[in-house]
């Protein structure tokens, strides 16, 4: 009975205080006449966002949708990326030579220990910026331009007809699977080795490059050809999203680096000596024994690495690259009602991050022990 | 029987492996070029060290224009603070040296007694300094460029007045020293209103690198007690609690601080009754890191709370605590002390994201180190390098000192050896 009345209370005392301040908010907005609603969404946005289609007749609700695009085309390509240099440099920590290992720490020590925002100003300021204008850009082997605009890649570019050849890879892709099937069931039968990777990876080449052929070359690789006062073809990374993303790899790659180094160590040494004993290669003992354990161990703080990164793209607002924090700031800036565009904001990025804690909840089940929970 | 007060004796503590120095020669052999592989990375890693390593030394000594950083000193320093009541600060520091260096000194005491009892292990010569390095090193290079004889003066005066109430710490009566971490927050408390208090400065007058100081010193000690709070309401037998806490949590968690910094700045207006006056940006912000560190701290509580064996808590229920003594009595005190590395790294990561008041133009640190460049004499010169450096430096001293000092926490805790 207590436990129930004092439940209530506790349920009165918060949901009055959110109530009385909701209120407060209410009739201050009414009072100042900014609409409490969500209907600013179908407003014109008022402003047109750089490195896209988006012109500024098109709504605000729009506007935000491109900025959840530009969010996740930073923050995937970072973990991605920030994933490679951090396992590299975490291994790199461990190696046994000396300078190796001392350069990995250095590294690691550095970048922990400054706060994000710095290393990405650092780049957009510091560097990026810095690169010589369009007019005096630079050309590395004729496949890249670099300059302050941005960095330009050679990228594939679609010349023919694609559904023969689409064919084509959807039939690899299914024979590459089958031929994995075959192997692995083989080597659970008989144990020898399976080389499944060679087998299907193999397999996948074979087809793919007899459609390329047998469909008249249907993709071709476009260089970025450098003009007076701009590049045509190739794909454009603009100065923000590189300074951006190379920030954001460069960060979390330490603290992933730091887990990885971690998990390597948490692996009990007896299972390396038993590695030895039965005769296992350095690279077997890696690649079969520590290596699958330690991943088990990194994947829950890494996943947390992963939500970092994604949280913290919306420091692209300090150098106007267009996610969703920087999209809500023009809003409010146009007259978007601040209270609902911030809760928005916050209500998106909580879905974002829902999402990406799924996916890794799954790997981690997968990967959990059997019988440990 | 009597044979069993022997093992009452402590034990001498396990000896390591013992170490192997290797002559030089060898040494290079082995840890440099133990196998071909190993010889091109030497040699490629080697290269690229000596050539970064000579561009920075470069630049920091020759190429770099540190006259930005010399002139602008005490705005990095304080901001916008008056120049007149600079007097403040340094009064603030004094206080700050005296309660840190006495509670220093009292660990130390308590140090001393667990090698006497045999509870650890004598610190090895030198440690001392070598955990005083970074800090020594900010300040001397922070003096180097004020290059005033002033300054250094009223340095060595503040180390003076560490050293002394550092000594007077080491003497602190034992019955006494449960009241040690209060004096050090009162001292706290003390710099703070030496800076506020009697006539007045002004929320908007903050700025740099004291600001940055303010909001994680004061956003880590006021999301504390939430924190423990929102830990406790999360392991609630009560339905209803658990739910709220838990929703609060992992609602700020999902969210980026910068999002939360929007709220404090943009909504937080409109939630007080009319007539009711606004709060400045500075409060603003610090409820911000509230709000936000609130939600981690109760995180690692949570973690602290876990590592109490369940058997502590059905141990006190049968010597009849009620539930409120055994949380306070039991379960917190044994909770509290697992937690201390995390919130030390909480409070590195709070000091680290003062840095997002940049966002909202707010003048602490970066923020000046941006805006300094855009003075008439310095304009368009390209110093931003040289700034951002001097910032990072100061960040990562400071984030570097308190991960160290932390690590060494962590192990004489011994946690992770129960």
């Amino acid at each position: 009975m207590l436990r129930i009345a004092l439940q209530a209370v506790f349920v009165v005392a918060v949901g009055g205080l959110l109530l009385y301040l909701v209120d407060n908010v209410v009739s201050n907005m009414e009072r100042l006449g900014i609409p409490t609603g969500f209907d600013y969404l179908k407003q014109p946005a008022g402003f047109a966002i750089p490195d896209s289609d988006f012109s500024s007749a098109q709504s605000l609700g729009d506007a935000l949708i491109v900025g959840v695009q530009n969010t996740l085309k930073v923050s995937l390509l970072g973990i991605v990326l920030a994933t490679i240099l951090g396992a590299a440099v975490g291994v790199a920590r461990l190696s046994t030579n000396w300078l190796v290992r001392r350069a990995a720490a250095l590294y690691v020590e550095t970048f922990r220990n400054i706060p994000v925002l710095v290393i990405i100003l650092f780049w957009y300021l510091g560097v990026v910026l810095r690169l010589p204008p369009i007019s005096e850009a630079f050309e590395i082997s004729g496949l890249t331009v670099v300059s302050n605009r941005g960095l330009v890649i050679p990228w594939f570019d679609q010349v023919g007809g694609g559904l023969a050849f689409a064919f084509f890879v959807l039939f690899g892709l299914g024979a590459a699977g089958t031929v994995w099937y075959w192997r692995t069931r083989r080597f659970d039968r008989t144990g020898q080795p399976h080389h499944r990777l060679l087998w299907a990876g193999g397999l996948l080449v074979v087809i793919v490059t007899i459609g390329f052929f047998a469909t008249g070359s249907p993709w071709a690789v476009e260089t970025p050809e450098l003009g007076e006062r701009s590049t045509t073809g190739g794909f454009r990374l603009s100065p923000e999203y590189a300074a951006l993303l190379i920030g954001l790899t460069i960060y979390t790659a330490s603290h992933i680096a730091e887990i990885v180094r971690g998990a390597i160590l948490a692996v009990p040494r007896g299972q390396t000596e038993a590695a030895n004993a039965v005769g296992l290669s350095g690279f077997q003992r890696l690649r079969l024994v520590v290596l699958p354990q330690a991943f088990r161990i990194a994947v829950p703080p890494v996943a947390n690495q992963y939500l970092n990164l994604m949280k913290n793209s919306s420091l692209g607002i300090a150098i106007s690259y267009y996610e969703l924090t920087k999209i809500t700031r023009v809003s409010i800036a146009q007259q978007a009602p601040a209270v609902q565009a911030v809760l928005l904001l916050m209500a998106i990025y909580l879905a974002i991050s829902l999402a990406i804690a799924l996916v890794t909840n799954l790997v981690n089940r997968r990967l959990s022990l059997k019988g440990q929970r | 029987m009597t044979t069993q007060v022997d093992t009452l004796e402590p034990l001498p503590l396990p000896e390591g492996p013992p170490e192997r120095r290797l002559p030089p020669r060898q040494w290079v052999r082995e840890n440099l070029f133990g196998s071909a592989f190993d010889s091109v990375l030497t040699v490629v890693f080697g290269l690229f060290l000596a050539w970064a390593a000579y561009r920075v030394g470069k630049f920091v000594f020759v190429d770099a224009d540190w006259e930005i950083i010399e002139r602008n000193l005490t705005t990095l320093m304080v901001g916008g603070f008056p120049r007149d009541e600079l007097w403040r600060v340094w009064a603030a520091l004094f206080v700050l040296a005296a309660s840190l260096g006495f509670g220093a000194g009292a660990i130390g005491v308590q140090r001393r007694r667990e090698v006497e009892e045999g509870r650890a292990e004598p610190a090895p010569k030198g440690l001392a300094a070598r955990r005083l390095a970074p800090v020594v090193i900010l300040v001397s290079v922070l003096l180097w460029f004020s290059g005033s004889l002033e300054n250094l003066v009223l340095v060595l005066a503040i180390a003076g007045v560490g050293v002394i109430f550092n000594v007077v710490g080491r003497r602190t009566p034992r019955r006494l020293e449960r009241y040690v971490p209060l004096l050090v927050l009162a001292g706290i408390l003390i710099a703070f209103l030496v800076i506020v208090a009697f006539g007045g400065i002004k929320w908007n007058a903050w700025g740099g690198f004291m600001l940055t100081i303010f909001l994680a010193v004061g956003g880590i000690l006021m999301s504390f007690p939430i924190g423990v709070l929102l830990a406790l309401g999360r392991r609630s037998s009560l339905p209803a609690v658990r739910i709220v806490c838990t929703a609060y949590i992992e609602l700020i968690r999902g969210v980026p601080l910068v999002a939360i910094i929007f709220m404090a700045v943009f909504m937080l207006g409109f939630v007080f009754p009319e007539g009711v006056e606004r709060p400045d940006n500075v409060v603003r912000v610090l409820v911000a890191f509230v709000v936000f560190t609130s939600a981690y701290v109760a995180e690692i509580v949570r973690g602290g709370l876990q590592s109490v064996p369940a058997a502590q808590v059905e141990a006190a229920q049968a010597l009849g605590l009620s539930p409120y003594r055994t949380t306070r009595r039991i379960v917190l005190p044994q909770a509290l002390r697992s937690v201390i590395p995390g919130l030390v790294g909480q409070f590195i990561s709070l000091y680290k994201d003062t840095s997002l008041v940049f966002i909202v133009g707010m003048a602490e640190l970066l923020t000046v180190a941006e805006n300094i460049t855009k003075q008439p004499d310095f304009i368009a010169q390209g110093l931003i390098v040289e700034t951002l450096l001097f910032a990072s430096f100061i960040y990562w001293t400071g984030s570097y000192w308190m991960s160290r000092e932390s690590q060494r926490l962590e192990r004489r805790l011994g946690l992770g050896e129960r």
